[in-house]
């Protein structure tokens, strides 16, 4: 039996579904994150899953039974606010100590369990510090530890690491990786930063407009989007016009306009004639001076532009109809920052498993 | 990072910084000092001297002899009177201050609860007495206390229905303590509510999510977190309610004086102002070592809070 359970959730504010029709399994142990635009109910469903919002329809089901009717001061979860919301007028220790003194622990088993909570999140020598004496980043461990120390059964995060530089924000999803997997509670997480979704999470669900797009490992959400949302909302990619002209269970072949054919890898339920979109990502793309014939799609174009980053350089070719195509090329060669100049003439291609074909 | 940061920079810029801020500190600094420091020092002196044969005081100087004298401390410590009508006056005060915050709370925390754009009328309904003459206020809860208003009349009518002998409302203490909460209510609505109305309210939802029912709530997060607000419109009543003669005066009976009113008398009524500038500064001291507990107490919460 699934941890979790929402069954086709709903919560309208006026005329508007900020929840539409939305229904997520979540197993005991799994980290699962919600991850969409703002606006689009990641935040509303993670409060109506902590109790600060009832659904309108729909039930949530936590080890199989409803939990609409308990408060959120007796549902078995906590959540890590945004903004931390540590309590100013207590210590870190204190902070750490509340959810235990609200559970009527008595003396000794909250030193021993606050101090075991903030050894586990490197803070020990600070637990008589308060909360504006710390930088975010320990501010952030402390919420942790707060949440955490009465091992609850479920931990919500809405975008706990927003706040915090890129630097930092990687180290924190290290040890947020590391932190679940040894207390192995169950982490629901939400944020609009793709890059953190992907690297944290077991199962990502994709929202857009209140609806869960895709529900799937990161792995499959990147490389095989189910629709054009997910695949344009997740990384950068290159997204065609496309009309299916051939679709047998080996490939599909597919029609661009002034781009010609494109061969691509099957998709149940494509049938010719159908329109759509076909996606492939510019790191799967392929430039050259000259390509060997080994691919089966392969166009000719000028460099338009390219972006440096350090590792890659992102190029822009323009086709002869004015379709622009994104390649990656890693600069891992030493020494060499580029390989190509704005204007040179060069071929983009990509084999004919690569890339995939979307119904919408 | 405060704007002052920087004082520590060295080189002629933090010597114009420093030349800035003496500049800005001039005015109030000057003002002070002629009008408390001055004349705290003439009262100090004037408590000191004898009292004039027709009121005010008697010449510094007479026939190449200084004329001070320590009379007057005597007097005030001889007469366990005065005491008495000290500490009347501080439990009044105190009562004041209690009840305002009771009074005050609830209301300042609708205030600060309510949706943002209602906020500031409910504030201006709140200042809004102010609006009014202080006397006139007063002398309105005579008539509604008076022995022919109807709150008098019910509540005699009610007493008399369970046999008890009725009462006056007026010219009691309990009079000069519904208009000493009357008129100082405000000074203690406003600091709670600006303390209140900056609470995050996300450290309430993290309260509830770890477990705290609504009292807890409050006892643990919005209560300590306020104290700061009670601290500052405590200095506010307690303060201005010590030195008060003119509600005693209107709403109080001829037992119901306090310090404010034996000040008064001292000046305008036996001319005595030695005696007067004694009291006053006993005072003073008094309200000075309450305000220097509150400012310790709300120094101690504030750096929490910060």
């Amino acid at each position: 039996m699934a941890l979790l359970e929402l069954r086709k959730l709903t919560r309208r504010f006026g005329d508007f579904s900020a929840v539409d029709n939305v229904s997520l399994s979540i197993e005991s142990g799994e980290f699962v994150t919600l991850l969409g635009p703002s606006g689009c109910g990641k935040t509303t469903i993670l409060r109506m899953i902590a109790g600060f919002d009832l659904p309108d329809v729909g039930q949530i089901l936590l080890d199989g039974s409803n939990i609409a009717d308990i408060p959120p001061e007796k549902r078995p979860l906590h959540t890590v606010f945004q903004s931390y919301a540590l309590f100013p007028h207590m210590t870190v220790a204190d902070n750490v100590a509340f959810p235990l003194r609200m559970a009527h622990f008595d003396k000794a088993a909250i030193a021993a369990k606050v101090h075991e909570a903030l050894e586990s999140v490197y803070l020990s020598d600070r637990a008589r510090a308060y909360p504006h004496e710390l930088s975010g980043g320990r501010k952030q461990r402390v919420a942790l530890a707060r949440s955490l120390v009465n091992r609850p059964r479920l931990l919500l995060l809405d975008e706990p690491l927003a706040a915090l530089d890129a630097k930092l924000r990687e180290e924190m999803q290290h040890e947020l990786i590391d932190l679940q997997r040894e207390i192995g509670i169950t982490f629901i997480f939400v944020t609009h930063a793709q890059d953190e979704a992907l690297a944290l999470s077991h199962r990502v669900a994709v929202m857009n407009r209140g609806r869960i797009e895709q529900y799937d490992e990161p792995s499959k959400i990147y490389g095989f989007p189910r629709n054009r949302f997910v695949a344009d909302f997740i990384g950068n990619t290159n997204l065609l016009e496309v009309a299916v002209t051939e679709a047998t269970p080996t490939h599909l072949r597919l029609a661009a306009a002034g781009l010609g054919d494109i061969v691509s890898p099957p998709r149940e339920g494509t049938r010719a004639g159908q329109k759509g979109w076909f996606s492939v990502r510019p790191e799967q793309v392929r430039i050259g001076g000259h390509l060997d014939g080994e691919l089966e799609n392969h166009y000719s174009g000028k460099v338009r532009s390219f972006i440096y980053v350090g590792d890659v350089t992102t190029y822009t070719v323009e086709l002869a109809d004015g379709t622009a195509i994104e390649a990656l090329l890693s600069n891992s060669a030493p020494g060499r920052a580029r390989f190509f100049e704005v204007g040179d003439d060069v071929a983009v291609g990509w084999p004919h498993d690569a890339g995939v074909f979307l119904h919408d | 990072m405060s704007p002052w940061a920087g004082r520590t920079m060295p080189g002629c810029f933090s010597m114009t910084r420093r030349f800035g801020r003496w500049l800005v500190g001039l005015p109030p600094t000057l003002f002070l000092l002629l009008f408390f420091v001055a004349p705290s020092l003439i009262m100090i002196v004037a408590s000191f001297r004898l009292a004039g044969e027709y009121g005010g005081l008697a010449p510094l100087v007479e026939h190449g002899r200084w004329q001070l004298t320590l009379e007057t401390y005597r007097f005030f410590f001889s007469d366990f009177i005065y005491v008495e009508i000290f500490i009347r006056s501080f439990s009044v005060a105190l009562a004041t201050t209690l009840i305002c915050v009771l009074l005050a709370y609830p209301l300042a925390w609708l205030i600060a609860r309510s949706p943002k754009k209602h906020q500031d009328l409910m504030v201006l309904l709140a200042v809004l007495p102010f609006a009014s003459n202080f006397l006139i206020r007063v002398y309105a809860w005579m008539i509604i206390l008076g022995p022919q208003a109807a709150v008098a009349r019910a509540l005699n009518s009610l007493l008399a229905m369970f046999g008890f002998e009725p009462v006056t409302l007026l010219f009691s203490p309990f009079a000069v303590l519904v208009g000493m909460v009357y008129v100082h209510l405000p000074f203690m609505i406003l600091p709670l509510y600006t303390n209140l109305a900056r609470h995050d309210p996300a450290l309430l939802d993290a309260a509830q999510d770890l477990g705290a029912n609504a009292w807890q709530r409050f006892w643990e997060v919005t209560w300590p977190l306020s104290l700061p607000g009670i601290y500052a419109g405590s200095v506010l009543v307690f303060i201005p309610v010590l030195g008060m003669f003119a509600i005693p005066d209107i709403l109080g009976g001829t037992g119901d004086i306090l310090i404010g009113n034996v000040i008064k008398e001292q000046f305008l009524g036996t001319r005595d102002w030695p005696f007067g500038a004694t009291l006053s500064l006993m005072l003073t001291l008094a309200v000075l070592a309450c305000a220097g507990l509150a400012a310790w107490l709300a120094r101690r919460g504030v750096g929490r809070h910060a």
